[in-house]
This record gives structure tokens, sequence and C-alpha cells, in this order.
């Protein structure tokens, strides 16, 4: 009583000029400290638009491509010589004679001299025989027709189109000659050179050239070593999860198999990759590159974040559900199916496609299981070679040339838009089946 | 010393209060002991539980009244640390007998907690939820029934009917409480086990759980823990008062607060401590 007395007089110490005096330090300290976090805010927001801004500027040129409209005569003498439609024949037909031969027809003041003919040829890509040959695979009755159909131009074109070979150089040290210049005006001033939206980045394989290159088997390759690694780490992983959560006894070999778990998620993931190698490559006998080494081993690596996650979120449920359903005479396994387990559903779908992420964007472990590899030709199951969409960037990010530098960062720009793609879904996983209790 | 003098006493003066016995006994402990880890919190323990009555626990908390009611229907099974020990017995059954199993057991005695605790689903599948699992409905019209019988019974019927699918978070607290009721009810258990039933309510929605539990009896057998020695004076014909793990004295109701033979008893009734 008395001191609450003293504690409201004036001359109490919460009215004292030392307690001003320390009070304003306070609200001078949590001042600094706004300032500093907001500080860190400002400086991480940098970084990061830099990082998107230099991956953006490079990566989106290559998202427009340089092609060339020409009319191909599909040579039915050539492609199917006994009209049978013998797709051996098909296949083997030589269509760079009928592109060429539409270029040189298309150019009209080509001439015969080899090396002016080499140089016309060489303003379209060398895979754009590929592309007349696919044509003719989709639609027989194109043979021994004429079909105006876009090429793809050559690389070189290309940059010349996008400025980054620029005219001044001097000829002799520039990829494209004055003629091939004045080829691509002309082609350009028909309307038959112009730079269209890119889908060879998102369809076609490895290529040695830029132009023909794209991240669709790496795409198709991470794919299918994901669903792998979901078919795989979501059930041992949520089932290990429950048992140790639920039913496993406290005793010491649980609390080391807890304390291994969580080691386990701290690994470097190259030593995954050591550890596929050594068990499914050389002892199990799997091939190399293929899916489902690099879905096994991204699961191993899944397993330890999806376990940790789903035991989070069966821990988050609050105890008085479980009480309820066992106090009704719930088993204990009905108790956690029925009512537990829904409940700590979005947690362990959110930690389960935010661990699905960080798969897709390994690198280091696929290289050690032999993923970095020249795949040209779409995986047809996951024993096939195939590569990833990450070893796809780090090995265009070696090569020189200037079409992969920009294909580097747009295959990039993919990724993150996956990744992207997929906290998305984790957030809207989240806020939709989040209930409250 | 003292302590078994008072047990003594507690049973032959609790024998002769009710002159010959119209009663039957549902459920009994003999010298129950329950540790958690190194912690003895129930020390030997004997009570007698009647069929179609009322008992009250009352004491202090951390008394051990928590601890006994989760021994009746072997909800202290789902801790670890906890041992219990001594006899417990429903209908003449021993109830932590290898042959029993919990499941069934705690289909018999329900179970209703101090925080009510409804399901994150609607009002209709909480109720239906225990029916269904022990199989004792077959059909929509089945179950319809029993929601509408228990709802009714625990006087809830006519607040919600028109909302069986809603949430049962969505209801006040009151009648989350009487949700919970309900959903035990629903197994059509014999004893009703109630940890501070309205110690969150308040004094209406109090009022309506004193009610149903004064109903209910004619059906169930109820033991019910409250700190509230009010209640316990109105809703129960018998009041056990424990103090520090020991079953210090049980007895009819009127005799706990009008003539208490022990003085904890006394202290404890009267305020001076707990
Ligand atoms: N899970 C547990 N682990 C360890 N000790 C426990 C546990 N539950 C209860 N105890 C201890 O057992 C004793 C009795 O607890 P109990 O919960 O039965 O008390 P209570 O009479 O219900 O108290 P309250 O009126 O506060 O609810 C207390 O000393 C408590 O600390
Ligand atoms: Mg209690």
């Amino acid at each position: 009583m008395t001191d609450a007395t003293a504690d409201n007089s004036p001359a109490g110490p919460l009215n004292s000029s030392e307690y001003a005096r320390r009070l304003k330090k306070r609200h001078d300290a949590e001042w600094r400290f706004r300032a500093y976090g907001l500080g860190a805010i400002f400086i991480g927001l940098a970084f990061l638009v830099t990082l998107l801004w230099t991956i953006v500027s490079e990566g989106a040129p290559a998202f427009l491509q340089s092609e060339i409209r020409l009319n191909v005569t599909f040579d039915k003498a050539e492609i199917d010589p006994t009209g049978t439609g013998n797709i051996e024949d098909i296949m083997k037909a030589d269509y760079a004679v009928m592109v060429r031969q539409a270029l040189r027809e298309q150019l009209a003041n080509v001439g015969n001299d080899r090396a002016a003919r080499a140089a016309a040829h060489r303003l379209l890509s060398s895979g754009a025989d590929l592309q007349a040959r696919e044509i003719v695979l989709k639609d027989r009755t194109a043979i021994g027709q004429k079909r105006e159909i876009w090429l793809i131009a050559d690389g070189d074109v290309d940059s010349f189109l996008k400025g980054s070979i620029s005219r001044d150089t001097p000829e002799d040290r520039r990829r494209i000659s004055n003629q091939q210049i004045a080829w691509i005006e002309k082609l350009q001033a028909e309307g038959r050179l112009k730079s269209r939206f890119n889908t060879t980045i998102f369809t076609r394989g490895a290529s040695a050239n830029p132009e023909m290159a794209g991240v669709g088997v790496a795409a198709l390759g991470s794919f299918m070593m994901l669903v792998i690694t979901v078919l795989l780490a979501l059930p041992i992983g949520v089932a290990a999860a429950i048992y140790l959560e639920e039913f496993a006894p406290k005793n010491r070999f649980t609390d080391l198999i807890e304390v291994n778990i969580n080691n386990l998620a701290a690994v470097p993931s190259i030593v995954f990759g050591i550890l596929g190698l050594a068990v499914f490559i050389n002892f199990f006998g799997l091939p190399r590159s293929a899916p489902v080494v690099g879905g096994l081993v991204l699961t191993l690596m899944s397993l330890p974040t999806i376990i940790i996650a789903t035991r989070a979120a069966l821990k988050a449920v609050p105890p008085s559900i479980r009480d309820a359903a066992l106090g009704l005479g719930a088993s204990k396994m009905q108790a956690i199916f029925h009512h537990v387990l829904p409940l700590a559903m979005p947690g362990i779908l959110t930690g389960t496609i935010l661990a699905l992420a960080h798969a897709l964007g390994e690198t280091a472990p696929l290289l050690m299981i032999g993923m970095v590899a020249f795949v040209v030709d779409y995986p047809g199951g996951p024993l096939d070679p195939a590569t990833a969409l990450p070893v796809q960037i780090y090995m265009w990010s070696n090569l020189p040339e200037r079409g992969f530098i920009a294909r580097t960062s747009a295959a990039i720009m993919i990724l993150l838009g996956f990744l992207l793609v997929m906290n998305a879904l984790a957030i809207w996983l989240r806020t939709k089946f989040e209930r409250r209790w | 010393m003292e302590m078994a003098r008072t047990m003594t006493e507690t049973k032959a003066v609790g024998a002769s209060s009710t002159e010959a016995p119209k009663f039957k006994i549902k459920m009994s402990g003999r010298g129950v002991n329950v540790h958690y880890g190194a912690k003895h919190a129930l020390k030997t323990v004997d009570i007698d539980i009647r069929e179609n009555q009322v008992t009250a626990f009352i004491g202090p908390s951390g008394c051990g009244k928590s601890t006994f009611l989760r021994c009746l229907n072997r909800m202290n099974d789902t801790i670890d640390a906890c041992k219990v020990s001594g006899d417990l017995k429903l209908d003449k059954q021993d109830i932590y007998d290898k042959s029993i199993d919990v499941v069934q057991l705690r289909a018999r005695v329900g179970m209703v907690f101090q925080k009510a605790n409804p399901f994150p689903k609607s009002i209709y599948e909480n109720i239906v939820y225990g029916p269904k699992i022990h199989g004792l409905a077959t059909g929509k019209q089945e179950l319809d029934e029993i929601v509408e019988k228990s709802l009714r019974g625990a006087g809830l019927w006519n607040e919600v009917k028109d909302r069986l699918l809603d949430s049962g978070t969505g209801l006040s607290g009151g009648q989350q409480q009487r949700l919970c009721i309900a959903r035990a009810i629903a197994v059509s258990p014999e004893v009703i086990l109630m940890d501070e039933p309205c110690s969150a309510l308040d004094p209406i929605a109090t009022a309506h759980v004193e009610e149903l539990i004064d109903e209910l009896k004619s059906k169930y057998t109820i033991v019910i823990v409250t700190h509230n020695m009010q209640q316990a004076a109105r809703v129960s014909q018998r009041t056990a008062f424990f103090h520090l793990g020991v079953l210090v004295e049980e007895d009819d109701t009127a005799n706990i607060f009008t003539n208490p033979r022990d003085e904890r008893t006394q202290g404890y009734i009267t305020g001076r401590y707990g």
C-alpha cells in the first residue's frame, strides 16, 4: 500500500529525471535496432534486384530467336523413293539439300561459287534440316509438295540481329561477312527474317549449336526425378515421422536416431551424390545419367527435411485433439490418421514442397552420378539417359558462344520460374488447408 | 498413522450414512498408487463410485484429482512416465487387466475435458465419429437419430439443429463444451468422467451444464472434478476430497460440506487454503 503511494507521488522513481533519461535510452536503442533491421533488408533487396536484373537482362533476348521463312520443296524422290512411306527412308533423307536449295532460291543471287554458297548456307542453323524432317514426320502429305516453313537462323545471324555482333568491326574479325549482311538485310526487307518467340529453348535437348539447344530434355529429366522423389520421399518420410513422433518409445536409441536425422539434413549434398554413385550405380548396377538414380539420390537428400517438417507439423497439432479422439475410444492409429494427420497436412505439404524445390535446384550430387551428359533425345523412361535443369545450366555456363551465354541466363529464369510456382503452390496449400482449432 | 485412521473412519461413516445400500458400485479403486517417474502423485487411494450418482472430486491444485480421473479410463496410458498400480474395477472387472481392450474401456467410460476440444469438423461429424469407429450405427438414418438424441441429451439440439454441418469450433465456449458432452454420450457410455468441465465457462453456461449433469445421472454414472465448491454441492451426491495425493475423505456431499470429519477437509471447504 505504502509502496504504491510512493510510486505514484511526483518524487517516486518512475518520475525522476534519471528514469526519464533511461527511458529515452531505451527508445533510442529500439529506434537503432529498427534502423539496423531496415538496413539489412535493403541490402538484401539490393542484392536480389541486382541478381535478377543481371539474369533477366542477359537471358531475356534468348526468348526471341531469328527465323527465316522459306518455301521448301519436299523432294519425293529423296524422301520416299519407293512411295511406301518407309520410315527409314524418311529418316535418312538429305533434308539439308532441300532447305539450302530453298534458301538459295530465296536469295536469288548466290551464284555457283562454292565459298559463296557455303556462306549463304551458314545463314541457316545446321539444325534446319532436322526441322524439315520433323515436318515430314508430323505430316506425310508434305512429301512431294512445296511448303512455307519457318527455319531457325544461324546463331551468328541471331547475334548480329540482336546487336552483339557489330557491323563496325572489321570484316576479317567479324563472324558475319559483308555479303551475309547484305543477304540478311534483303531477307529482312522481304519480311522473311524475323525475331520470333523461341520455342526451341523449351522443347529441344542438348546441341552444339546454341540456336538448336534447349532445356526440354533437362526439364523432363528433372520432372522424372521429382516424381520419383515425391513417390518415395513423401510416404517414407511421413511414415518415419509418424512412427518417431507418435509410436517410438522415448529412449536412447530413438534419441540417437533423432540426432542422426537432424545431422543428415545438414550433410553437404555432394556426399549424397557419392553415396548414390557407390550404392546405386556401382553396387546395384543402375545406369549412369539415369533419372531413376537422380531421383533416388534426391530422395535420400529430401528425407531428413521431410521427416523434420512432418514431425514439427505433428507436434504443432494441439494434444487436446488427440485426447478427444482417444477419450472416445479411438485407437492410437485412428486418432492419428483421422484427426492429427489431416490437421498436420498443410505443414507436411509445405515442408515437402520446399524440400522438393530444394531438390529441383540441386546440382552437385547429380554431377557425381553422371547426369552431366550431352543428351539430345528425350528419355523414354527413368532408366534412359537424361540430364537436369540445374546441370544443363552448369554445362551451358561453360560454353563461350554468345548464344549459350544468353541461354544460360534464360535457363536460370526457367528454373526460377519452376521454383516460384512450387513455392506459390506451397503457400496456396498452406492457406487453403490451414484450419483453426 | 493419522492417515490410516482417517481412512478406516471414512469407510465406517460412509457405510453407516446409507442404511440399506440402495446403490450399486459402478467403479472402484483399491490401493491405487500413481507415479510420474519419481513423483508419487497418488498414494493408496481407496474409493467406490456409485452407479447413477454424481461423484465430485475436490481438492487443491496438484493434489491428483485429474490423475485419478484419468486412471478410470486409462487415459494415463498415453503418458510414458505414468505408472499405475493397485486395483481399479469397472463392474467388478479389473480395467488394467491384460484381457481388457482399452478402446472398449474408453467407449464404456467416456470423458469430457477441461477445455472444450471439438474436432475441427462439422457438428454432425463430431457426434457421429464415436459411433462410427465403434460400429454402433449403420446407415445415415441411424446416425441422424444418434445425432439428434445426443444433442438433445446435451441440451444443444435447439441451438444447433439448423446448422449441423457448420464447424464445431465455430460454437461459443459453452456450446462447445456441451457439444463435447453430446459427443461423449453418443457412444452410450456407462460412466462419464468430467475434468473441470465448467472452468472456462460463464455462470449461465455453467448453469446449463450443471442442469445437464443432473439430468444425465439418471442414465449414466458421473464423476466430476471441480474447483467450485458450490458446484460440487449443487450437482453431486458424493464428494471426495484429495490432498497431496491422498484421498482424505469421501462421503455424502451433504456430510462433507456440513460436517467434515477431517480438519484438512474443513480447512479446504472453508477456504483456509487451496
Ligand atoms: N504428465 C505429468 N508428468 C509428470 N507429473 C505430472 C503429470 N501430470 C501431473 N503430474 C503431477 O502429478 C500431480 C497431480 O497432478 P494432477 O494433474 O492430477 O492435479 P490436479 O489435482 O488435477 O490439479 P488441478 O486442480 O490443478 O488440475 C501434480 O503434482 C503434477 O505435477
Ligand atoms: Mg486437473
